[in-house]
């Protein structure tokens, strides 16, 4: 169904779960997912919040496209206040719990308060109740998931959980459905382990329906699948390579984050591509790759499936790690590989196995591991400290400080912290390579200007997915822009914000938008959901969610000041490839956003552009 | 003189068996255009999506004028995407 008009409010510290009716004004002004749970937020939640007190709230929440017959329509979103940032947190998943909460009849789950005793909440249908989690509490996301389905004799129920991360507070823990994939960003999962939430579990069988206009509907997603199938990139490249493809592609650029940004090259990038993990084994003849794989309706299958080499050290002694699961995406395998200068795909495939087994978001771990190993090199951080040795390229230290990170062993709750934290403990806080305390993601900003603008107004923190200009400055989607200028990179910085903010409010996948436009996704929008879903009200509702987060920052205390880059990315060039010699051009590109925007040179939305939209 | 021909993604099946990884060496004169290259490679023009010379990209539109330098990379992708 378009929007099941329900919202499932859980109170945590009473054990209540009641039924309210969506708020439907809000739904035609933030359409649903990340913009309509980011109102609810900000109407209830005091900006100043711990993150980690129960005075936070946790929304689960779908799109009006969640569930429905559009392709790739079974994302959802994790929305809170981060503690890894102390900004608005919004990480989107896929895979088929998003699915299963609105076939269950509800549009988003609000929980409050904090659980005396770890619970979870069972959803099936119309009945949603807490049960008690104690014997879940210090397991992993695979088993929990096991368990709670083995319990209640029914494979087909989907499962959202924290593993080890979560409940020890690792302040980039994220929340892991369907084994492997995961509401990655800013600490989610440590907000649901402060509340002793250990999971989601649901089970809907409802159905879809409460379509506008289901003819057209039917008609209009059957012609933008055909255009998915005909693209190339969506059609062909991305059921390949999946996202790894990029490895060598960045690289080639020489914008490929190596060694803790030290490097814009990675002398090992070939080793741990795409193509890499399509070549057989020497070891045992087998290719990393096993297959791809879709999430829910969706029509690209850009997903990697990995089984590792059984006889590699990292794994030789645990069968656990032997089968086929969730293998590397691009970020993951930059974060683990490239950000540390390891080039072993195996150690990387295991790493990030850990990463979904106990709920860490391999970005944010990975890069705070890149800082660890330069702090190590200078003499800063001891082998005494960490218990090994740990130089950049060592794929031991991957490996183990994974393990004792989300288990909460030994240096592990210091790696915990995410890098800002720690560099700053160690006093050099010019080598986190943050925004807002959050890791940057795979794209250096001296090789690709326009990210530097994306991560550093991004209102998560660092994060390539709130405006995805590589798209335009590396791939020519939809058109070519030129990585190394600033020029015009402010515009193009907001169209990609606000149009981005309309996807991840829809319930679809990101990853459409290298074939689709917003225009393919406005008929889908108007013949699912009442209203009039014009382009004009779309476009003007993706701005109104970014000015809202913003709204919500500022409130939480942050200032201009924090949108800024690492002072290595300014003052630093890059030493190799196409953009050797340049740093950042994030202060000049900065001013002109803001006035795109309609902010003050303060980065505050003038009030001219808050009655304009509504705010 | 001599270049290094790199193709990537499912464009590395068109590799001659001697090519290390998904690089080729290929000798060229000073007057090849990339456009001559990608029709001796048997390149077919819809699947050179990216392509870039020393990773700065190149237009479809400066392909069948541009040449190269002595150890010049040219790297070619079909239609890609990652995120």
């Amino acid at each position: 169904m378009s929007w099941a008009k329900r919202v499932l409010r859980v109170d945590l510290s009473s054990g209540r779960c009641k039924e309210e009716p969506l708020n439907m004004e809000w739904a035609q002004e933030y359409l649903g997912q990340r913009g309509l749970a980011t109102k609810y937020f900000v109407e209830e939640v005091d900006p100043k919040v711990d993150p980690l007190s129960p005075d936070n709230k946790l929304i689960f929440t779908t799109g009006p496209l969640t569930g429905t017959m559009a392709s790739t329509g079974g994302r959802y979103s994790v929305v809170t206040k981060g503690p890894l940032t102390g900004v608005i947190a919004c990480s989107n998943s896929g895979g088929y719990i998003g699915a299963e909460i609105k076939m269950a009849g509800w549009d988003m789950i609000i929980c409050e308060g904090r659980a005396e005793k770890p619970v979870y909440l069972w959803i099936q249908d119309d009945k949603a109740e807490l049960r008690d989690a104690s014997h879940l509490w210090g397991k992993t996301t695979w088993d929990t998931e096991e368990i709670i389905k083995n319990s209640h004799q029914d494979p087909q129920i989907r499962v959202s959980s924290i593993g080890r991360a979560g409940e020890n507070g690792v302040l980039y823990a994220c929340v892991v459905n369907d084994l492997h994939r995961a509401a990655g960003r800013s600490g989610v999962g440590a907000v649901m382990g402060s509340k002793n939430l250990k999971a989601l579990a649901v089970r809907g069988t409802k159905g879809v329906g409460n379509i506008k206009d289901f003819k057209t509907f039917m008609q209009v997603t059957k012609e933008k699948k055909q255009i998915l199938a005909d693209n190339a990139v969506t059609g062909q490249g991305l059921p390949t390579y999946g996202t790894q493809v990029l490895m060598n592609v960045i690289n080639e650029i020489g914008a490929l984050p190596t060694r803790n940004s030290q490097d814009v090259q990675f002398e090992g990038a070939g080793k741990i591509s795409g193509e890499a993990m399509h070549e057989k084994r020497p070891t045992d003849g087998k290719a990393n790759l096993v297959t791809n794989n879709a999430c829910f309706g969706c029509t690209i299958a850009c997903g990697r499936i990995s089984q590792v080499d059984k006889s590699h050290w990292s794994v030789e002694n645990s069968p656990k790690y032997w089968g086929a699961t969730g293998g590397l995406e691009y970020e993951n395998a930059w974060s683990l590989g490239a950000a540390n200068g390891v080039d072993d795909l195996e150690a990387l495939t295991v790493a990030n196995m850990i990463c979904n087994e106990d709920g860490m978001d391999p970005i944010s771990f990975g890069a705070t591991i890149g800082a660890v190993m330069e702090l190590y090199t200078m003499g800063v951080i001891s082998k005494k400290q960490l218990g090994m040795d740990a130089p950049f390229g060592s794929a031991q230290a991957l490996v183990d400080l994974a393990h004792m990170t989300a288990e909460g062993r030994g240096f592990g709750p210091e790696i915990a912290q995410g890098s800002a934290r720690l560099c700053e403990k160690y006093g050099h806080p010019e080598l986190s390579m943050t925004v807002k305390k959050q890791e940057f993601p795979a794209y250096d900003p001296r090789g690709i200007q326009g990210m530097g603008l994306t991560y550093a107004t991004s209102n998560r923190g660092a994060c390539h997915l709130r405006s995805y200009t590589v798209a335009s400055e590396v791939l020519g989607i939809p058109v070519k822009t030129d990585p190394l200028e600033t020029d015009g990179k402010a515009e193009l910085v907001k169209a990609f914000q606000d149009a981005t903010a309309v996807f991840d409010s829809s319930g679809l996948c990101l990853f459409t938008s290298f074939a689709w436009s917003v225009e393919d996704v406005q008929p889908q929008i108007d013949a699912a959901c009442e209203g009039d879903w014009t382009m004009d009200k779309l476009m003007t509702v993706g701005e109104r969610i970014w000015n809202l987060e913003r709204q919500f920052n500022l409130a939480a205390g942050m200032t201009a000041a924090d949108d800024d880059l690492p002072k290595r990315l300014k003052t630093e060039a890059a030493k190799s490839g196409p953009a050797k010699g340049l740093t950042s051009g994030i202060d000049k590109m900065k001013p002109e956003y803001y006035q795109i925007r309609g902010w003050d040179t303060n980065g505050v939305p003038t009030a001219e552009t808050l009655s304009r939209l509504g705010l | 003189m001599k270049i290094i021909f790199k193709l990537f993604a499912s464009l590395s099946d068109l590799l001659p068996p001697e090519a290390r990884g998904n690089a080729l060496e290929l000798e060229i004169t000073s007057q090849t255009t990339i456009g001559e290259i990608l029709e001796a490679q048997r390149i077919p023009e819809e699947s050179a999506h990216l392509v870039m010379v020393n990773g700065i990209f190149v237009a479809p539109s400066e392909r069948a004028s541009k040449t190269l330098q002595e150890a010049d990379e040219l790297a070619i992708w079909p239609p890609v995407a990652g995120g």
